[in-house]
């Protein structure tokens, strides 16, 4: 009797060593380029800049403490950053308005898609399909052309006599906002098209049928339904927004930073690799926050989707 | 016919869509327009003209950066989509068991940290194994490429062979093949529209990059994109839309062959 269980937990015991052998290529590529350097960012963190780039393996906090404050150059006194202060503040305000944004765009294209007929549906989600994959930087370009000075907008306007002469578009949080909304709204409708997909229209009917008006459907039953589709489409959008760097530095100018560029700009030319380091850390721990938030209300919602 | 009362109607949804179509398409449809203009303006038509293609295909910049991005993307989507359809066998189809939840959480690891975090991170590792081995070729890129594209490419395996269930294979081992006849012959052709979703999405995916590959490539390593990135620094011509709109063909012509193999069900 023994024996045979023997057998089967050796089995089994084989299964889940060779398991770990076949996903061993996966998981240490992504420790060598992807995850491990992550860990010697913490550490660069506490070291000190050296005067060329790169670090002096001197461990200290300043650049911790430089994150949030910046010390007088005359007094030394400690006072609150106000310029990391202020592009953390836009960077979170213009990613949350970005996600708002393209939730109030993607929702009703989104379900739009879900209620063609099949064969059309798989056209329309076609259309969604191919900005989703093309090159970000391209788009970001096409935005650009359209909104400068010289733009299309700015052309049509004038001619139209509703603008005197050119207004300023371009390299204002406004051109940051059009853009990310443009290049990131087909990450929000096409986790929000899978969750419509599966949507029960006979849930629908019967609210109707007990005399709720559309807006009311929409409110108590289609929004709760699609709830997960909805939480996934704000994170997909929200997080590479927060640290968007292509987007803001070509449409912001070099005045309008988000956090992208001011960590960019500690690793070229303000040359304090630990400053860099501690930023991008910061960067990554709010991106966490927001994926605990999305994991517990993915768990609360009790719905599967993905 | 008659209008009908559909449960499926929202007002407002069908023109809230319509635009946002439309928007979607607009500034690359401009974009491909001033392509074929004759004049040096993005915005003042001036004839159709093909000089900016001819143009681009006669720098010399152009042309390496985009074979160096082919090589790349190549390289790294195949590495990628073998790491990735190993991956999915050994995270699919099987009860859970310790450390499963750690291999998910890893493989999707840089989908869920931002970009520019990973490429910050690799210039200060680089940098580092730079000074040490004295190398500083395409490897480092390839490298980098390869692991963001991991999981791109495991998620339609993942996707596919959880629609597959055993019994194939089971059936298989009874007739005595042995397990790599059995991966051969019955899991790898079942298998393999996932694999070929993956990887078409993993050389789109390496194609596209430019923040990583901005921060890790060493003097005179351009791809396509960080080119272009450059170029939209200074002054733009038409050239700069020719460039683009080939870059878009090559998407579109690679998500379109994507959307169909991955439409097909079994």
């Amino acid at each position: 009797m023994s024996g045979a269980s023997d057998v089967i937990e050796a089995e089994a015991r084989r299964d889940v060593r060779n398991r770990w052998l076949l996903s061993m290529p996966a998981l240490l590529i992504i420790l060598l380029a992807a995850a491990g350097p992550l860990l010697i960012v913490l550490v660069y963190s506490f070291l000190t800049p050296g005067p060329y780039g790169d670090v002096q393996w001197q461990p200290t906090l300043s650049a911790w403490v430089n994150v949030f404050l910046e010390r007088d150059i005359f007094d030394e006194t400690l006072s609150l950053a106000d310029a990391h202060v202020s592009i953390f503040m836009r960077s979170v305000w213009l990613s949350l308005v970005t996600t708002v944004l393209t939730l109030l765009v993607g929702f009703p294209t989104a379900y739009f898609i879900a209620t063609r007929p099949d064969n059309s549906r798989e056209l329309w989600l076609f259309l969604i399909t191919i900005p989703f994959w093309t090159n970000l930087l391209i788009r970001t370009f096409a935005i650009l052309q359209i909104i400068r000075n010289e733009g299309l907008i700015n052309n049509l306007m004038i001619d139209l006599g509703i603008f005197a002469r050119p207004v300023q578009m371009l390299f204002t949080d406004g051109a940051i906002l059009t853009g990310m909304v443009y290049v990131y709204l087909p990450l929000m409708v096409l986790p929000l098209y899978a969750s419509m997909e599966k949507l029960d229209f006979r849930l629908v009917e019967a609210g109707y049928d007990l005399y709720a008006t559309p807006f009311r459907v929409l409110r108590r039953i289609i929004i709760p339904l699609v709830k997960p589709g909805i939480i996934a489409g704000s994170i997909l959008v929200f997080i590479p927004a927060l640290g968007a760097y292509v987007t803001p530095s070509i449409l912001g100018g070099g005045k309008n930073l988000m956090l992208g560029n001011l960590i960019e700009l500690q690793f070229g030319q303000g040359r304090n690799w630990p400053l860099g380091a501690a930023l991008s850390i910061t960067l990554m721990l709010i991106v966490m926050v927001a994926l605990l938030f999305y994991v517990r209300n993915a768990k609360g919602s009790g719905a599967r989707h993905g | 016919m008659a209008r009908q009362f559909s449960v499926r109607r929202q007002t407002g949804f069908t023109a809230i869509a319509m635009v946002c179509f439309f928007a979607l398409y607009l500034p690359i449809g401009v974009l491909v327009i001033y392509a074929f203009n004759a004049g040096t303006s993005l915005s003042v038509w001036e004839g159709f003209s093909l000089r900016w293609f001819v143009k681009a295909f006669e720098n010399q910049q152009v042309i390496e950066a985009s074979i160096r991005s082919l090589q790349i993307a190549v390289v790294a989507a195949l590495v990628a989509t073998a790491a990735a359809t190993m991956a999915a066998l050994a995270t699919t189809r099987t009860e859970p068991y310790r450390g499963l939840t750690l291999k998910y959480a890893f493989i999707n690891q840089p989908l869920m940290i931002p970009e520019i975090v990973t490429a910050v991170a690799l210039l200060i590792f680089f940098s580092r194994i730079k000074v040490w081995t004295g190398y500083s070729g395409l490897g480092y890129l390839i490298a980098a490429h390869t692991a963001f594209c991991i999981p791109f490419a495991y998620l339609p395996i993942r996707a596919r062979l959880e629609n597959m269930d055993l019994t194939l294979e089971r059936a298989a081992a009874d007739l005595y093949a042995t397990p790599w006849k059995t991966f051969r012959y019955v899991t790898l052709p079942l298998l393999w529209p996932g694999i070929l979703a993956g990887l078409m999405l993993a050389f789109v995916i390496s194609l596209d990059d430019v923040v990583i590959t901005e921060f890790v490539k060493s003097a005179g390593q351009d791809t396509l994109p960080t080119y272009m990135l450059g170029q939209l620094r200074r002054a733009i011509t038409p050239e700069m839309n020719a460039i683009s709109t080939l870059f878009l063909l090559l998407s579109i012509c690679i998500v379109t062959v994507f959307f169909f193999v991955n439409k097909k069900r079994i």
